[in-house]
């Protein structure tokens, strides 16, 4: 072979990270992988593991497939990536079962459905089949970054505004809490937390922020209506 | 008869897929442009999850939950000297049961009613991979329904409040492309403003029961 061997943080292979966490991200532009982007963002704490299991599943789905993209016959490459990606999602639960236990039952089913997780099959489809390991390997690590980043900001804000904490460590004393005393027939405090950011559906109000911001900023990415 | 009613209803507005759980959202933004086509994979879901739901129970009830292999042997059962618990395997056992069930529907409705098929052919392959059906599975597995009839009746109103919620959002987004809103929102944006407002919207069937 003659052929100059390319490097592997070429410019090329470095924009396979870049794009994904700005211009093509998963979450804001490709709208892949919401479903569990949403659920899970109450606490920080939840909306990190949920992440770092998404990037373990991901990089490793992504390398093996691109491992053996030409031995999986075209017909059922669908059932073969299935079953290598639920093989990895029960490794990832029994490994957070074990070490993180509050948190998986916090997650409950949405372990399992990293199996569906849209990101994993449509980076599978999109890239592993066609491309080397190597790139396949920054791919997935970008893609997997720029989950994690709208998922930490989403978790981040609603955990602030919702409970008044950071990763568990609540910074607003409870003395500023407003609470109504009985005796006196006073009220004392004079902060509130904001219950609507624990609902569900704020996080969907906080991920049409960032796609808001993301757009205004970028305005090739506007679509028609 | 009221169990199984009264699931049936809260499957459909308060533990909504849609709003509740985002399950199935990428299918559900990506497919609700236009209210018929919103309306055929609505019905594909339900058809796949009423199919999927009750294969899946039997099988965590028969052989992947702790002591479930009873029936095999006395040693397997709960009290037995062997008592087995395999539902560590359940992911991978049901995503299995999905994609082959996804699999052999097409092949069935192809075969037996074109007209069906025609109508929800596109969509079947898309649903092996939607969240709300394998996350329709997972729900069985962990509410621990009694019986085969009660899990039905929950996937069936699953699918229901797929089905509302995937149409209702397709006809807003056919009035919606009227309307003047900001550019950066234009599209994914206001859709997901719009899901959260209907989502608020449904908590307010939050604790009916019959």
């Amino acid at each position: 072979m003659s052929t100059k061997k390319e490097s592997l943080f070429s410019k090329k292979n470095m924009k396979l990270i870049k794009d994904p966490l700005n211009d093509s991200n998963p979450i804001s532009i490709q709208v892949l992988g919401i479903c569990s982007a949403l659920a899970i963002t109450i606490m920080l704490e939840n909306a990190f593991v949920m992440s770092m299991s998404v990037l373990f599943v991901l990089i490793m789905a992504n390398v093996v497939v691109s491992l053996i993209r030409n031995m999986i016959p075209d017909k059922i490459r669908i059932i073969v990536q299935l079953v290598i990606v639920a093989t990895l999602v029960i490794t990832v639960d029994q490994i957070l079962k074990a070490y993180v236990y509050e948190v998986s039952k916090q997650l409950s089913v949405f372990v399992g459905l990293i199996i569906t997780n849209c990101i994993i099959m449509g980076r599978l489809e999109a890239f592993a089949l066609g491309n080397k390991p190597g790139p396949a390997f920054l791919d997935a690590i970008g893609n997997s970054f720029g989950y994690t980043w709208i998922l930490l900001v989403v978790g981040f804000l609603r955990e602030v505004f919702g409970s008044g904490s950071i990763w568990g460590f609540k910074f607003i004393p409870d003395s500023w809490i407003i609470s109504f005393d009985p005796l006196t027939g006073g009220t004392d405090g004079f902060y509130e937390h904001n219950g609507l950011m624990l609902l569900s559906p704020i996080a969907l109000f906080l991920v049409a922020g960032v796609i808001w911001v993301q757009r205004a900023k970028n305005r090739k990415l506007i679509e028609e209506n | 008869m009221l169990d199984i009613i009264n699931i049936i209803i809260k499957s459909i507005f308060v533990e909504n897929m849609i709003f509740a759980y985002f399950l199935g959202m990428c299918s559900y933004l990506a497919v609700s442009k236009s209210v018929k086509t919103a309306s055929g994979l609505g019905a594909a879901v339900i058809f796949v999850l009423c199919v999927t739901v009750p294969v899946n129970y039997l099988l965590e009830n028969y052989v992947l939950a702790e002591g479930a292999l009873w029936w095999l042997d006395e040693d397997y059962g709960v009290n037995g000297s062997g008592t087995m618990d395999l539902s560590f395997l359940s992911f991978i056992m049901f995503i299995a049961v999905v994609a082959s069930i996804v699999q052999l529907v097409e092949m069935i409705v192809e075969k037996f009613a074109p007209a069906l098929y025609g109508a929800l052919g596109i969509f079947l392959p898309l649903i092996a991979v939607n969240c709300s059906i394998l996350g329709g599975a997972l729900f069985m597995q962990e509410r621990q329904y009694s019986s085969i009839g009660e899990a039905t009746a929950f996937a069936f109103g699953s699918g229901i409040g797929w089905w509302i919620a995937i149409v209702a959002l397709a006809a807003i987004r056919e009035k919606i492309r009227y309307s003047n809103v900001p550019a950066p929102l234009r599209g994914l944006g206001i859709t997901f403003i719009i899901t959260g407002l209907m989502g608020i919207a449904f908590m307010a069937f939050l604790g009916i029961e019959l």
